[in-house]
């Protein structure tokens, strides 16, 4: 902008010359000039307030829109893990429930003691005081742990009870500290301890702890449980609680009373293949695990799960395979007659039955009444391939794929390179190859349901497709007949509990030596196999007892019929009524009463 | 005019002033409340969760079975066995009711002691 001057010389003489003042001309223009001052400041005052407005409505804009996000905001609630994780340790972990929601596992908040001894006062006098609380920590290890020098930190106890806290506290210590601890409870014991295995504890730290699975369920599912964005939902097994225990409860006694050296039972529904119930014997409480045998064979350690781990040679049970298959092939039918003069030699082998009954059977009687030389000899109408293949579809020749830890590694022994036709009959009636408990409630499914494929699982599974089919319907109709039968007349009479139409197969097994080459004599394994009710099977039902006998006779008694079969019949009383199911007993003429259509 | 409106703005900025301190002290408590109540939140949620493992210790079925094992006197209780369902025909009819014409002859009584009553 160019200034302008107060006085410019031509209007200067312009008024000059007319006579007028020229100071007049100055101060017009002084006034003028202040004019366009004062409005330039106010101009520029506008504009500041405008920005300052500007900045108050914004800012009562965002508070008032904070505001309303705050009061529409949806209530959160913390859960007990909310608090911060040390070292983003997350000490959640969400329960462990059965098919009803009864809980099986789950978690409580306990304290760990820890002890910093430059803090301490008087060690020698905490040291006697905690021995005095604690039984199993000696005073003199624990006053030279806390007097060593250099020693800043040392953890006392893992878990404490309230009491025991209290107890601590009363000490009075100031070096004795405490840090939360999440522990992994199972308020049942014992029970279906195989199914859950156990947790223990992953990195440590003084304000928190990571509970992690080491074995079963917990461990196979550790990350699903530990998993925040599950939000603590539980996890819903297949298991019922009360099934499990009446299981538990029966084959204990059992046990006791046939002196097994140890039992396992397994409740699957027929269909879907979901397990109800799964034990094994002897068994552990998963609250305190105890550590696994370094030596010696791990089936005698209390770990071992041998419904799922304990793959044996199962014996007669495995004769329904060969039978299932022929029939299936339409190359016998249950009425055939086959040879079954013995024994049946093989090179230098010999087959032989248990109790020869004749020098003919039907299939159907060589199934009730277990003849190893008639399973041999309907196995040869099909070669080693049509059998491997058979009992491959079954899933008898792979690991199961349940959901445990010990699952994978209990892979069936078969011959796998030479499969030859001395092991085509020796496996037809049920040696060589073994396989666990569980894999036969499986492939017995198949046979009882129809003819399709199940996988076992341990998790609720509300509503299933059916599997592959392996077998027609009419197969598996023979089969339950044959079952039937085999209870109703054949080797497992114990077993027919009223009003259940039971049916399943025996099988008695003699040991392998643990050195190899030969079999134990005197020492079985005895199981049976069966569903119920047979008519339309929902349930199967496998239990194994390992080296039973009964001794109430003159002379032991080792025989499935005797041991496996008892068991399993009072199992089937037990846990029928439980299931809801109502014995069919043949309609009678009560008081007489006919019933008639009016 | 102009003296009026500075008075009120004034007047406005510290009536706003007050209000939003008044918020803010507000707020802040609030924020303490939700804090003492998460606290109690967790804490009773850990009390759940420890009686919901109570609960299930205490009903655990070696509990019951002991339980009712040692009341069999008082209860009575047994495992559930095939045995205990029963026919519909195997429940017996009641008995007749005894006073059959009971209400036949109150009504007659009250008939007669109070004759204009309406049957």
């Amino acid at each position: 902008m160019t200034r302008r001057p107060l006085r410019p010389l031509a209007r200067i003489l312009d008024a000059r010359a007319r006579g007028e003042n020229p100071d007049a001309i100055e101060r017009e223009n002084l006034r003028l000039r202040a004019e366009a001052a004062r409005a330039q400041a106010h101009a520029r005052a506008e504009g500041r307030l405008l920005v300052l407005a500007a900045t108050f409505f914004l800012a009562f804009g965002i508070l008032g829109a904070r505001m309303g996000m705050e009061a529409a905001s949806a209530p959160a609630e913390p859960t007990v893990a909310a608090r911060p994780a040390a070292d983003g340790i997350s000490a959640n972990r969400a329960d462990i429930v059965d098919r009803q929601g009864r809980l099986l596992a789950t978690n409580m908040l306990t304290h760990s003691l820890y002890a910093q001894p430059q803090q301490m006062i008087d060690p020698a006098r905490a040291a006697r005081e905690l021995a005095r609380i604690f039984p199993d920590l000696e005073e003199e290890r624990l006053h030279a742990r806390f007097t060593a020098p250099g020693r800043r930190f040392l953890w006392v106890k893992r878990r404490l009870s309230p009491e025991q806290i209290q107890q601590v506290h009363d000490i009075g210590e100031p070096g004795l500290l405490f840090g939360p601890r999440e522990m992994r409870l199972y308020p049942n014991g014992r029970m279906a301890a195989h199914v859950l295995g156990g947790a223990g504890f992953g990195r440590e730290d003084v304000r928190a702890a990571e509970v992690i699975g080491v074995a079963g369920v917990e461990r196979v599912f550790d990350e699903v449980l530990r998993d925040p964005a599950n939000g603590g939902k539980p996890l819903r097994l297949s298991i019922d609680l009360s099934l499990q225990a009446a299981i538990t409860e029966v084959l204990e006694g059992g046990v006791r009373l046939l002196d097994a050296k140890g039992a396992a039972a397994v409740l699957m529904h027929a269909h879907s293949g979901e397990i109800l119930a799964l034990v094994s014997l002897p068994d552990f409480d998963p609250n305190h695990r105890p550590n696994p045998l370094v030596e010696g064979d791990p089936a005698d350690s209390p770990l071992f799960n041998r419904a799922v781990q304990g793959v044996y040679e199962l014996g007669s049970v495995l004769k329904a395979f060969p039978v299932a298959q022929a029939i299936d092939r339409g190359l016998v039918h249950p009425q055939s007659v086959i040879d079954t003069r013995g024994p049946l030699r093989w090179g230098r082998f010999r087959i032989t039955d248990f109790r020869p009954r004749g020098p003919e059977q039907t299939v159907a009687d060589i199934f009730i009444h277990s003849s190893n030389i008639g399973t041999a000899r309907i196995a040869q109408k099909m070669g080693v391939e049509a059998q491997r293949d058979f009992l491959g579809q079954l899933g008898l020749l792979e690991p199961l794929p349940v959901e445990l830890t010990e699952a994978p590694n209990a892979r069936p022994l078969f011959p796998r390179d030479n499969w030859s036709e001395l092991s085509m009959l020796t496996i037809s009636y049920g040696h060589g190859l073994s396989v666990s408990p569980l894999h036969l409630a499986a492939a017995y499914a198949t046979l009882v349901n129809g003819g399709t494929r199940v996988e076992p699982t341990l998790l609720r599974r509300p509503r299933s497709e059916p599997g592959a089919r392996i077998l027609r319907p009419e197969t598996s109709d023979a089969m339950r007949a044959m079952m039937r039968e085999t209870v109703a007349r054949g080797t497992a009479t114990m077993a027919n509990v009223a009003g259940y139409q039971v049916g399943g197969k025996t099988g008695t097994a003699d040991k392998p030596r643990r050195s190899g080459g030969g079999y134990y004599s005197g020492r079985v394994i005895a199981s049976f196999v069966g569903a119920f009710p047979m008519s339309d099977p929902e349930y199967v039902l496998a239990v194994a007892l390992d080296e039973p006998v009964e001794t109430s006779g003159v002379e032991a008694r080792r025989t499935a019929g005797w041991t496996a079969v008892p068991v399993a019949g009072e199992i089937v009383r037990r846990i029928a009524p439980l299931l809801g199911m109502r014995p069919e007993i043949a309609a009678g003429t009560a008081d007489g009463i006919t019933r008639v259509r009016n | 005019m102009r003296g009026m409106a500075h008075v009120l703005t004034a007047v406005a900025v510290i009536a706003l002033a007050f209000w939003a301190y008044r918020e803010t002290h507000l707020t802040q408590q609030a924020a303490a409340e939700l804090r003492s109540l998460q606290r109690e939140i967790t804490g009773l949620r850990e009390a759940l969760g420890v009686q919901r493992a109570e609960w299930a210790y205490l009903n655990r079925p070696d509990r019951l079975r002991e339980l009712a094992l040692a009341n069999y006197d008082r209860l009575g209780l047994m495992p559930m066995l095939p045995s205990q369902f029963g026919e519909i025909e195997q429940v017996a009819f009641p008995p007749r009711p005894a006073r059959f014409l009971g209400p036949l002859i109150e009504t007659h009584a009250r008939f007669t002691s109070d004759g204009e009553e309406q049957l």
